[in-house]
């Protein structure tokens, strides 16, 4: 099962291992919930020769404090390095108030690693599981992100997402001009890549359902036109060259279809392209910026932005009927709609006070809430498994990375070591 | 409407007339550049001589409305566009405040509130060209209220 999982794993870390290990943005955790649950990673062992390139274990430690559900033990408060259950003194975690223990042996295989990892519950005195990852010889932190996942899945019930990506933009100044990179990166911001570089902005990256493309909005033909690259490949292919306007890319559900803005009509409106016919479809009628569309799970409807109402508020347009459904009331500005996977809640960028954040909204009673509390807050973007999300702010005049659970408990930054950036899109599961 | 683009026009006299003062060709090559429109030549030495007008104008926090020294400075360029067959970008800029796409809306609709009336002045709209920025090329970094100001604007190019 989980040899399977890394069969697709391994396709896409091949593209990304160019650069090595050297990360470019760096976690910063503001906030975590008032109780974490104390979790210690021992170091595990290693049968092969030489050193390993990564700490296993101090990755998985580093994934779960990240969750913010999670308070891992450090290393030199750890009293034994047990490698397997049987070498677990309940008591002397017990002490430490340790409430699970990962214990794991790493051994070399004909082309890379094999991962055997246990998890025991101190207090229920016994073993949840042993598991096995294996990877490729550059895969050691997929290798690490897999087991986090198993871990955090089997004590939280939540499907981790640490062996997710993110695509974002970055800007920079090179020999005095503007640079524009749209990257990949591990979701811990590790191993970012360039995708490709620019001369003119970009912006709006949003990733296939499966994984494997990515549609965004490029200026370098001299206006802005959609475009969709396969990650692996770099094969890509412009798809729309109309005047005005060509803008917000998000592909349907099923990947056959991209919502998109056209404003070739006079003014922004909603288009839909499906990508086996190429036929558009407008989908909206209004003299208003209608803009930012994101699909409902089910592929049955759009939410977008639209100020026909005076200011922008959140819109539903049902595709078989055509109906449009206002949906957000509460502030005079909401934009950029995302829904969770769950279709319940819906993520928008708010304007509380004169201050951009981003909240949510229960879709069902229409009830508000505002996660964050930086400044100048927007782009969010959800995880798969819903718990979080990823967002651009700004902090001492530089455009970061951060993220916020859903029910805004857990916070953390992830600034860059270079340039501006912006625009996260959290990738979906890649199986 | 018809009022305040009459009162405009009176307006850009005056300051072509003052514009006029300061050149070396005095009120001449402005009263030339005035009478101008009807025939169309070549050789323009009245546009060369003429002091270049600011190409940027300015807009309030997420609006399109032209605000009055918008359109006397408009009237001004509508006035050198006529009859000139080359094209002209006009580029929509927003500030940082508010969501990406929609500011590449919004930089939109201020550059077509801007050709909609150069077109009303006269100008053939198949001379001008609209594209937006958004906020993706702001004219000054940084997140002060002046800095935005300078950047909700369109570039006449």
């Amino acid at each position: 099962m989980i040899k399977n999982l890394l069969k697709t794993a391994f396709i896409i870390a091949v593209a990304s291992i160019s650069l090595g290990a050297r990360a470019q943005l760096v976690v910063d955790i503001t906030s975590g919930i008032d109780d974490p649950t104390p979790i210690a990673v021992s170091p595990f062992s290693w049968s092969g020769s030489g050193v390993l390139a990564e700490d296993v274990s101090g990755i998985i430690s580093a994934d779960l404090r990240r969750s913010g559900l999670f308070a891992p033990v450090p290393k030199e408060d750890m009293l034994s390095f047990p490698k397997n259950p049987e070498e677990v003194v309940f008591r002397d975690w017990r002490i430490l108030g340790t409430e699970y223990v990962v214990t794991g042996r790493i051994e070399p295989q004909a082309a890379g690693y094999l991962l055997t990892f246990d998890l025991v519950n101190i207090f229920g005195r016994q073993k949840m599981f042993t598991k096995q990852v294996s990877g490729g010889s550059q895969q050691l932190r997929d290798v690490a992100h897999r087991a986090a996942d198993e871990i955090f899945e089997a004590i939280t019930g939540i499907r981790g997402a640490f062996s997710t990506q993110m695509i974002y933009v970055q800007e920079d100044t090179r020999g005095g001009r503007p640079s524009y990179a749209l990257m990949q990166a591990d979701i811990d911001g590790a191993r970012a890549k360039e995708i490709r570089r620019f001369s003119a902005p970009v912006m709006s990256p949003m990733w296939s359902p499966n994984g494997q493309e990515v549609a965004y909005v490029s200026f370098e033909t001299g206006r802005p036109a959609i475009f969709r690259e396969n990650l692996r490949t770099g094969a890509r292919q412009q798809l729309t060259n109309f005047k005005g306007i060509n803008s917000s890319p998000t592909w349907s559900p099923d990947g056959t279809k991209l919502a998109m803005v056209l404003s070739k009509d006079g003014n922004p409106e909603i288009y839909v392209l499906d990508l086996n016919t190429r036929k558009f479809t407008r989908m909206t009628r209004h003299f208003s910026i209608d803009t930012e569309p994101n699909w409902m799970p089910d592929g049955k409807s759009l939410v977008f932005t639209s100020d026909r109402g005076g200011k922008p508020q959140i819109y539903q347009l049902t595709l078989a009927t055509g109906q449009v459904d206002r949906l957000t009331f509460d502030g005079d500005y909401n934009a950029r709609p995302r829904v969770s996977p769950d279709g319940k809640t819906l993520v928008v960028v708010h304007r509380s006070r004169g201050v951009f954040t981003i909240a949510t909204m229960d879709i069902n009673t229409g009830r508000m809430r505002v996660l964050t509390e930086t400044t100048l807050d927007e782009s969010p973007s959800i995880a798969p498994n819903g718990a979080m999300l990823m967002y651009a702010t700004k902090r001492g005049g530089k455009g970061i990375l951060a993220a916020v659970s859903l029910d805004a408990g857990v916070k953390y930054n992830l600034p860059s070591q270079r340039g501006d950036v912006r625009e996260p899109a959290w990738s979906p599961y890649f199986d | 409407m018809l009022k305040s683009v009459k009162t405009g026009l009176g307006l850009a006299c005056v300051m072509a007339v003052m514009a006029g003062c300061s050149s070396t060709d005095t009120d001449d090559s402005a009263q030339q550049q005035m009478t101008q429109v009807q025939e169309p030549v070549i050789d323009t030495p009245a546009q060369e001589t003429a002091v270049p007008l600011d190409n940027v104008v300015y807009f309030d926090f997420d609006q399109s409305l032209l605000k009055p020294d918008t359109r006397e400075l408009l009237i001004q360029h509508a006035d050198r566009m006529r009859g000139n067959a080359g094209t002209v970008r006009l580029e929509g800029h927003a500030d940082e405040l508010g969501t990406r796409e929609y500011n590449l809306a919004l930089g939109e609709r201020r550059a077509n509130a801007v050709r909609d009336f150069l077109v009303l002045q006269g100008v053939d709209a198949s001379t001008l060209e609209v594209i937006s920025y958004g906020e993706e090329r702001p004219a000054q970094n940084g997140s002060s209220e002046s800095a935005r100001q300078m950047n909700r604007r369109v570039v006449i190019n």
